[in-house]
């Protein structure tokens, strides 16, 4: 077993658990804490797959922005912070079902694909560039890239707007 | 390869020969020089702010026209040991409903987030991580030194953390956007991420290209350190010492050191994208040379954020918000667009040409900022409601005594 492996293990590992941890623990800032770990978890698998730029994303984005707002949220909202209600919801039924088919058929999809059994190509070093080039490209994803754009933009100036105190009204 | 040439190359590959003549397989001695590469970096740099703490103690004593530390050793050189010997003989207190285990973690979280920046900075040529994202990499586990503080103020359980752990995510929140734009400017004229590179591409400091960068940078990252002006986090007068009220002894003292690293850190980042980092004359045939240039640089920077917390008083949170979102956040976009189009038509005219058009548009730039909010200084000005303040009168002055029987006297 190589270093790699055993480095895979141990974040697959601590991943699921936080996972885990994250619908079963009563208390809403730490499950947003185990969340931020299996995020983290999925940030070092990024990097285990050389794809450093997007490992960097998910910190960035995910850890950085979202989940602090989520914690900023609870703190906010909550009185108690400890929440001693029942932790399933009242369609917890159909909850299950759903995300057992969804197990059941990532798990068809992933058994059904022949994966090779050693790398296909090489990963190239300077990735970044060609990611760049890709975004802007007209032959690339210029199109999605600024939609994407436009969509965020939409949501700041909602936002702005939300939060606007209008005077002399 | 000589011990001077490649002074870490040397130990690195003794080592590695050491523990593949131990049995041991080439993928684990891999794993293991890393650990204690890593291990070897965090400590130094850690043990490294026992001397900081000496530094600022005694630069803001100037500051306030005292000595500072004098007492124990030379210079006072020895205070930092007797006050690391006092604080670790204190008790850890943790409050009765205080959650415990992120109580615990918050600190460590915290001084983790800063010390992994150190991963990333080329101390010297051809050491260091050279990661291709490392710019982004910098941003992304400051993350951490704001999940670490908002950790800490939520698990004390008392309301002045709490209250302190909402001002600084909204802070850290807020200034990172300018940090992102400025640091992106180097970035753009490096052509590269990785910081090695930054350095390696500066045969002209960026500081020449960018002074505007700069100052937008070094403001910005005082303010995520939060440092006076900036240390709305910990204003003794409003929210007693904010999210470490609670902490006590050695978990204190974790928080102390993060914040003391923290503020030396930017430094080195500052040094790094904008100063040059190693550069300096020798440096790339005696590495350790160019150890020394970064440290100065780094101690520059440094001394400049001690400057500014020992002569600017704090400011108001409103100010602070407003100072990020409708001053530096558009001036770094304008910066950043404005290198990005003029960078294209100078690509040709060689290493200082390039250099001086950079700066000749940051002083336009500057020029025309000075203007502006001189512009907007004056219309608030005249839109401002009368009230009554100090030295001014709202209703009609007083009539101005007449002063004629001193006159008549003499």
């Amino acid at each position: 077993m190589t270093a790699m492996q055993i480095v895979f293990i141990l974040t697959a590992v601590v991943t699921l658990f936080a996972a885990l941890r994250v619908v079963t623990t009563p208390n809403m800032i730490h499950a947003a804490l185990w969340l931020i770990v299996a995020l983290f978890g999925v940030a070092v698998f990024y990097l285990l797959l050389s794809a450093s730029f997007l490992a960097m994303a998910q910190i960035i984005v995910y850890i950085g922005a979202i989940a602090i707002l989520m914690m900023f949220v609870i703190m906010l909202t909550r009185r108690e912070m400890r929440d001693r209600g029942p932790q399933t919801g009242p369609q917890w039924k159909w909850a299950a079902i759903l995300s057992a088919l969804l197990f059941g058929g990532l798990v068809w999809m992933v058994k059904s694909v022949s994966l090779p059994a050693s790398p296909v190509a090489e990963v190239p070093e300077s990735s970044i560039a060609d990611l760049g080039r890709a975004l802007v490209s007209p032959n690339g994803f210029v199109i999605p890239f600024e939609v994407a754009s436009v969509l965020l933009l939409a949501a700041l100036i909602g936002a702005v707007y939300v939060a606007w105190t209008r005077r002399n009204s | 390869m000589g011990i001077l040439s490649q002074p870490i190359g040397v130990i690195a590959e003794w080592l590695r020969n050491l523990f593949l003549g131990w049995g041991l397989s080439e993928g684990l001695t891999t794993v293991l020089l890393y650990l204690i590469g890593a291990g070897v970096l965090a400590t130094l740099v850690q043990v490294w702010v026992i001397f900081l703490i000496w530094f600022e103690r005694k630069i803001i004593g100037r500051f306030q026209d005292r000595l500072g530390p004098n007492r124990v050793g030379p210079y006072g050189l020895l205070q930092p040991f007797a006050d690391l010997i006092k604080i670790i003989t204190k008790e850890v207190i943790i409050p009765r409903d205080a959650d415990k285990a992120v109580y615990l973690l918050g600190p460590i979280i915290m001084d983790a987030g800063v010390l992994a920046i150190w991963a990333v900075i080329p101390l010297m040529p051809m050491v260091g991580m050279d990661v291709n994202v490392a710019a982004l990499y910098t941003i992304a586990v400051g993350a951490f030194a704001t999940l670490g503080i908002l950790m800490a103020g939520w698990a004390s359980n008392n309301k002045f953390a709490l209250l302190s752990a909402f001002r600084t995510v909204a802070q850290m929140i807020s200034y990172e956007v300018p940090t992102v734009l400025a640091l992106l400017i180097p970035v753009m004229l490096a052509g590269t991420m990785s910081l090695q590179g930054i350095v390696e591409a500066q045969h002209v400091w960026y500081i020449v290209f960018a002074p505007l960068a700069f100052v937008i940078y070094f403001i910005a990252s005082v303010a995520e350190v939060g440092r006076t002006p900036f240390d709305l986090l910990e204003a003794e007068s409003e929210i007693v010492a904010g999210f470490h009220i609670e902490y006590s002894g050695m978990v204190f003292a974790i928080f102390y050191v993060g914040d003391f690293l923290h503020a030396f850190t930017i430094g080195a980042l500052g040094a790094v994208l904008f100063l040059g980092g190693w550069r300096g004359p020798g440096a790339e045939t005696f590495p350790l040379l160019g150890l020394l240039y970064l440290w100065i640089k780094a101690f520059l920077v440094y001394f400049l954020v001690v400057w500014a917390r020992g002569s600017l008083p704090r400011v108001r949170i409103d100010q602070m918000m407003d100072f990020s979102w409708k001053f530096l956040t558009p001036l770094a976009l304008i910066l950043l667009v404005v290198a990005a189009v003029l960078d294209h038509f100078v690509m040709g005219f060689g290493m200082w040409g390039r250099a001086l058009s950079h700066f000749a548009a940051n002083v336009v730039i500057a020029v025309l900022t000075l203007r502006y909010l001189d512009h907007y200084d004056k219309v608030r000005e005249s839109k401002r409601r009368m009230v009554a303040q100090p030295g001014q009168y709202p209703v009609a002055r007083p009539p101005v005594p007449v002063e004629t029987s001193t006159e008549a006297a003499s």
